[in-house]
């Protein structure tokens, strides 16, 4: 048939595999076939459940107002597909174009989707982390069982690490009225993504709702009790903290294990893409046919000084994977790049919190609109003599206007006076964000490329 | 029935929790909370919120039920 291009083809009958059935693989599949994809679609999972959405598990869940087994995502449309569910991908052989399964099947593509995601970081100490009543929360399974245990009331709760996840389970525990003690290692809560500044308007809502917050302090070890159930934590300033209940909130791990070898450029830091979507080889060659998507993704971004941002926002899972899918089923000019701002919510101690850019770049913070006091501001960040972000806490109508200041590369501090300015917004503050060799914690950004001007590097060819 | 919200998105106007309150209830001033998977009873509610809300930020399925078990086997 004259006129029938390779992806015509491929559009009409070629077989697509999505890796990773969750938020980003879902939506991709949607678009995929909303874009006119006919041929073959395979959603490989290792979960034994259809995508579900995550969120809701440290928030609604468990607050028992909605059960982890209903969180299952609407779908846009029928997206008429083989599920293999239940079932890990193993390994990737992008020569013979074969995604490999635990169970010894394999499976071929014409062009693949990797949206593995994270997971949680488990306790370092695996003795210690199989205690009964230590918890980790990333998955349906995480959820339900910690809800649970919630509901049949613990003694005491301890939250190790108090970013985003970390905070709202303390929030979820108090509101049930449950004795709480969160651990921190930095500062304050929330200081890894939004800095110093706000993380003391953080601590001051975790105290003032009774959570027994501890900062500038690492749990050391676990105890357990002779039938294997945790009992007490001890801390690094001497001190134990008896809890019967543990929730490990240390941030999360990309899934790329299972591509270790492949030669595709995957490692802890995620998968690295272009703006694309399209994964890089590991020497940094694109290729045509491998697409990531979603929280494992690690992509140039030009808005940022073309830095690679590892995103664990969901909003940026489903932008991704949208055009991730558009440009699977593109050609050259037509595809487009991802150049989402980044943005993401959290709910805690009945504030609602979010944020657009990358404050973590920012060194300063103006506190444009309302006060922290009252906990209803909006706090702008600053980098380099222009606002790179923002967060508001209670205060969300505000945020479009911020995203178009950060679109529009707006100068630090903004020159204008706004409707709700006080006193404290007179001067910018340093943002107090912890050094960032220090790891920390939380669904926020990883800044993974380096800035032409920090000169880190010195690459010194091999002659030969 | 299923839905999600974008919470990206959502401006807290609570048109929803006004018009569905079995589904839709706001948390504080402005945080959103939902029940993802309602009874079908309240379809009615839900679908008028989703075209209530401003910022369009209620997704609900267009798709009933779930996979069926020869899907989720691999057997399509
Ligand atoms: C408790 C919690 C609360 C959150 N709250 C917010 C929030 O308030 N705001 C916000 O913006 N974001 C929030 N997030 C983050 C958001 O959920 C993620 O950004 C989103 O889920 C990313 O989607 P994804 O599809 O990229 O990855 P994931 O949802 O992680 O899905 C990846 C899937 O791939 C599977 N998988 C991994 N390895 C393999 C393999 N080898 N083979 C097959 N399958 C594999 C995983 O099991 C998983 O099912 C929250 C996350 C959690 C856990
Ligand atoms: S109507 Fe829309 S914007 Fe308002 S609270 Fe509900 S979801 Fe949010």
């Amino acid at each position: 048939m004259s006129g029938d291009s390779a992806l015509e083809r491929l559009k009409r009958e070629g077989r697509i595999v999505v890796v990773g059935a969750s938020l980003a693989g879902l939506r991709a599949a949607e678009t995929m076939r909303e874009k006119g994809f006919a041929g073959s679609l395979t959603m490989i999972g290792d979960e034994p459940y259809e995508p579900y959405d995550r969120p809701p598990l440290s928030k609604q869940v468990l607050l028992g107002k909605a059960t982890a087994d209903r969180t299952a995502l609407p779908r846009r449309r029928d997206i008429d597909a083989k599920w293999r569910l239940g079932v890990p991908a193993t390994g990737l052989d992008m020569t013979a174009r074969r995604v490999k399964l635990a169970d010894g099947d394999e499976v071929e593509y014409d062009r693949l989707l990797i949206a593995t995601g994270v997971r949680a970081r488990p306790w370092p100490n695996e003795e210690e982390a199989a205690l009964e009543g230590v918890f980790t929360l990333r998955t349906r399974d995480d959820g339900a069982a910690l809800e649970r245990r919630l509901a049949a009331g613990p003694r005491r709760v301890l939250v190790i690490g108090a970013g985003f996840t970390g905070s709202e389970i303390a929030s979820a525990c108090r509101e049930r009225d449950l004795p709480v003690t969160v651990a921190e290692r930095g500062a304050g809560p929330l200081v890894g993504a939004l800095g110093g500044v706000i993380g003391e308007v953080a601590a001051g809502m975790h105290r003032d709702n009774g959570v027994d917050l501890r900062t500038g302090v690492m749990v050391t070890g676990l105890e357990g009790d002779s039938s294997g159930q945790v009992r007490a934590a001890h801390l690094s300033d001497g001190s134990l903290v008896e809890a019967d209940v543990v929730i490990v909130s240390l941030g999360a791990q990309r899934n790329t294990d299972w591509l270790a070898g492949s030669g595709l450029g995957a490692g802890p830091r995620g998968i690295a893409c272009d703006a694309g979507c399209r994964a890089f080889n590991i020497w940094g060659i694109v290729t045509d046919d491998v697409f990531v998507a979603g929280d494992v993704a690690r992509s140039p971004h030009a808005l940022f000084g073309y830095q690679f941002l590892s995103l664990e926002h969901w909003g940026n899972a489903v932008a991704q994977a949208e055009t991730a899918a558009h440009n699977m089923l593109s050609e050259g000019v037509d595809r487009r790049p991802h150049v989402w701002i980044p943005a993401f919510w959290s709910s805690q101690f009945g504030v609602n919190i979010k944020s657009v850019g990358v404050p973590s770049m920012g060194n300063e913070i103006l506190i444009t609109q309302g006060s922290r006091d009252e906990r209803r501001f909006v706090g702008v960040y600053g980098y380099q003599g222009r606002v790179i972000g923002a967060v508001t806490f209670d205060q969300c109508r505000w945020l479009d206007f911020y995203e178009q200041q950060i679109e529009h590369t707006a100068p630090f501090p903004l020159p204008f006076t706004t409707v709700d300015r006080r006193s404290e917004g007179n001067k910018p503050l340093d943002a107090d964000f912890p050094d960032p060799s220090v790891p920390t914690h939380g669904p926020t950004i990883t800044l993974s490329g380096y800035s032409p001007a920090d000169r880190q590097m010195t690459f010194t060819p091999a002659h030969n | 029935m299923r839905l999600v919200v974008d919470l990206n998105r959502c401006q807290g106007y609570a048109q929803c929790a006004f018009l569905a309150p079995d589904v839709f209830a706001m948390h504080g001033d402005e945080s959103l909370l939902y029940n993802p998977q309602p009874d079908e009873e309240h379809r009615e509610n839900v679908v008028r919120a989703v075209h209530a809300c401003p910022v369009r930020a209620i997704l609900l399925d267009a798709m009933n039920g779930s996979l069926s078990s020869a899907e989720a086997r691999g057997e399509r």
